[in-house]
């Protein structure tokens, strides 16, 4: 886990199983992801508006300790700094109403993890490489 | 190409080159037959809003995605972008630029605009296949949007 210096991907999850798959994913896939982990809605916000160098995209839990995943999604929509950072909601939840939601507050994706291991695993290298390979930042 | 009803990708660009090069590339992923193409700005939005030739067209069955280039005849790619997500009928519906333009401040101004995701087209054929193959496998598959 990256401490300091430019970070690709923070990772916003709060289920240490979820957290460690994910970092696996990413040792294993070619694309030598820097990868930051927060555990809840309040670290990710002091994360993202703690002055550190942007993330390159934000992979966004809903269901988090302390504030919730909807609040963290609308606070970095609202910062001057932070409202165009990619944010792509990784979740459980497949009810229409959180779908919607997130995209009514700016989310450019919403991705339901995969229960099955191999296909979990294969969703998050494909995240990573759309979003830090084909995806284009704003400076 | 799909008909208007079963679209779930809607490709809006004016280059017949790009066009073909792209229904190709989607092809290899058997996402071709879901793909409808528009040719300029003016046909996306009546095609997005059911309004013109489109009138007979559900306003509800919105696609998966729009795959949007920014230079277009009549309707320029930024408005129907502003449009798309200043209404609350289409907001939620996931908006890609596909696009030659790797000026900062088109990037910049889509973003602002709330654009999902930016990409430039490789100038490379086959990147560009590739490019096109990896998006449309992630917003025609793994990309989720409401019913």
């Amino acid at each position: 886990m990256a401490e300091t210096g430019d970070v690709d991907i923070l990772l916003v999850e709060d289920n240490p199983n979820d957290a460690e798959l994910t970092q696996r994913a990413f040792r294993k896939s070619d694309l030598d992801v820097r990868l930051a982990i927060v555990r809840d809605g309040a670290e990710a916000l002091d994360y993202l508006f703690g002055g550190k160098p942007r993330p390159k995209v934000v992979l966004l839990d809903l269901k988090l300790p302390k504030i919730d995943g909807i609040d963290v999604l609308r606070r970095i929509r609202a910062g001057e700094r932070t409202r165009t950072i990619p944010v792509v909601v990784l979740t459980s939840s497949q009810e229409e109403r959180d779908i919607v939601e997130c995209y009514e507050l700016g989310a450019n994706s919403y991705v339901v993890k995969p229960v099955d291991f191999d296909r979990f695993y294969r969703t998050v290298s494909d995240i990573g490489a759309y979003w830090l390979v084909l995806n284009k930042l704003p400076l | 190409m799909s008909s208007p009803d079963d679209a779930e990708i809607l490709l809006v660009e004016d280059n017949p080159n790009d066009v073909e090069l792209t229904l190709r590339a989607l092809q290899k992923q058997n996402l071709a037959t879901k793909v409808f193409v528009v040719k300029d700005g003016a046909e996306a939005l009546d095609f997005i809003y059911a309004t013109g030739v489109y009138a007979n067209r559900k306003i509800d069955n919105l696609p998966k995605v729009i795959l949007l280039d920014l230079k277009l005849p009549k309707v320029d790619g930024i408005d129907v972008l502003r449009k798309i997500k200043s209404d609350p009928r289409t907001k939620h519906t996931p908006v890609v630029m596909l696009t030659s333009s790797q000026e900062d401040r088109d990037v910049l101004e889509t973003y602002k605009l709330g654009v999902n995701s930016y990409i430039v087209k490789p100038v490379d054929f086959s990147n560009f296949v590739h490019a096109v193959s990896e998006l449309g496998i992630y917003w025609g598959i793994l990309n989720k949007t409401p019913d």
